[in-house]
């Protein structure tokens, strides 16, 4: 019994399934939502201790924002921010039982990285032109 | 738990005997969520400067003083009851995880508590300094 490694049937595993819309925004959902969750967090934790320690303090965060490497940060939690907004709808549509059909379900899930791109250019267009 | 109708078992008496309290707490949060950073960042795009001036008087007022704190609250609960579904997903030691999840409460709550300060400090104070 020891002996017989015999090839036996395994059940449906991660390495066997074709990479889909839906698998693809509910993984972009966890990692927006814990990315958001330690740099969102701490950079909205630093950014209110800054204004409450004064003027000096805060132009010391505004110079580390306006720098090449805080956009990066903001422009990336921004998005994150977006979509983990729209996976978030999806989830509260999946929540009351809709939205399983297969055909919508992928329909939706591949619009949603589209429309949270969009929307972090419509916000960044915003605050730099208006 | 055999005898349960399957509504009673939801509502308080799963196997971990918490019910569906953390996956409902998540959807307030969420829902809270989106009002709050609906209005943050709206309020974002109507500053016009981002200097301290301008950031301090905008968060001095009752309205705003207080929608940010709630912001601070809903976002750092949401964060905190995500947090703990990726250590719980992935972490499997039980005494690692008991470890991290003492890490994550004091990062969540301590982070927390020290932004609604700092809001209240702002609102009380900072327009002055």
């Amino acid at each position: 019994m020891m002996g017989q490694q015999k090839a036996r049937p395994l059940s449906p595993h991660l390495g066997i399934w074709r990479w889909g819309a839906a698998m693809t925004v509910s993984i972009l959902h966890r990692i927006t939502g814990d990315g958001m969750a330690i740099v969102g967090g701490l950079l909205l934790t630093w950014w209110l201790f800054s204004l409450a320690n004064g003027p000096e303090y805060y132009a010391m965060f505004q110079s580390h924002m306006s720098a090449w490497y805080g956009y990066v940060v903001l422009v990336g939690l921004s998005w994150a921010f977006f979509q983990h907004f729209v996976s978030g709808l999806r989830h509260f549509v999946l929540d009351v039982g809709a939205g399983y059909e297969v055909e919508a379900n992928n329909r939706w899930s591949a619009v949603l990285p589209f429309l949270s791109i969009a929307l972090t250019a419509a916000f960044w267009a915003v605050i730099v032109y208006v | 738990m055999g005898s349960g109708t399957h509504l009673g078992k939801v509502r308080g008496l799963g196997s971990a005997r918490h019910g569906a309290h953390h996956w409902l707490i998540q959807r307030v949060t969420a829902i809270g969520n989106i009002l709050l950073f609906t209005w943050f960042l709206l309020s974002l795009t109507q500053l016009g400067s981002f200097d301290y001036d301008t950031v301090t008087a905008w968060l001095s007022s009752p309205v705003s003083a207080v929608l940010m704190m709630l912001l601070c609250i809903s976002a750092f609960w949401h964060l905190r009851l995500g947090l703990q579904v990726l250590i719980e997903d992935y972490i499997h030691d039980h005494g690692t995880k008991f470890g991290v999840i003492i890490l994550l409460n004091i990062y969540a709550i301590g982070c927390g508590t020290f932004a609604v300060f700092s809001v209240a400090k702002i609102a009380f104070t900072g327009a002055a300094s």
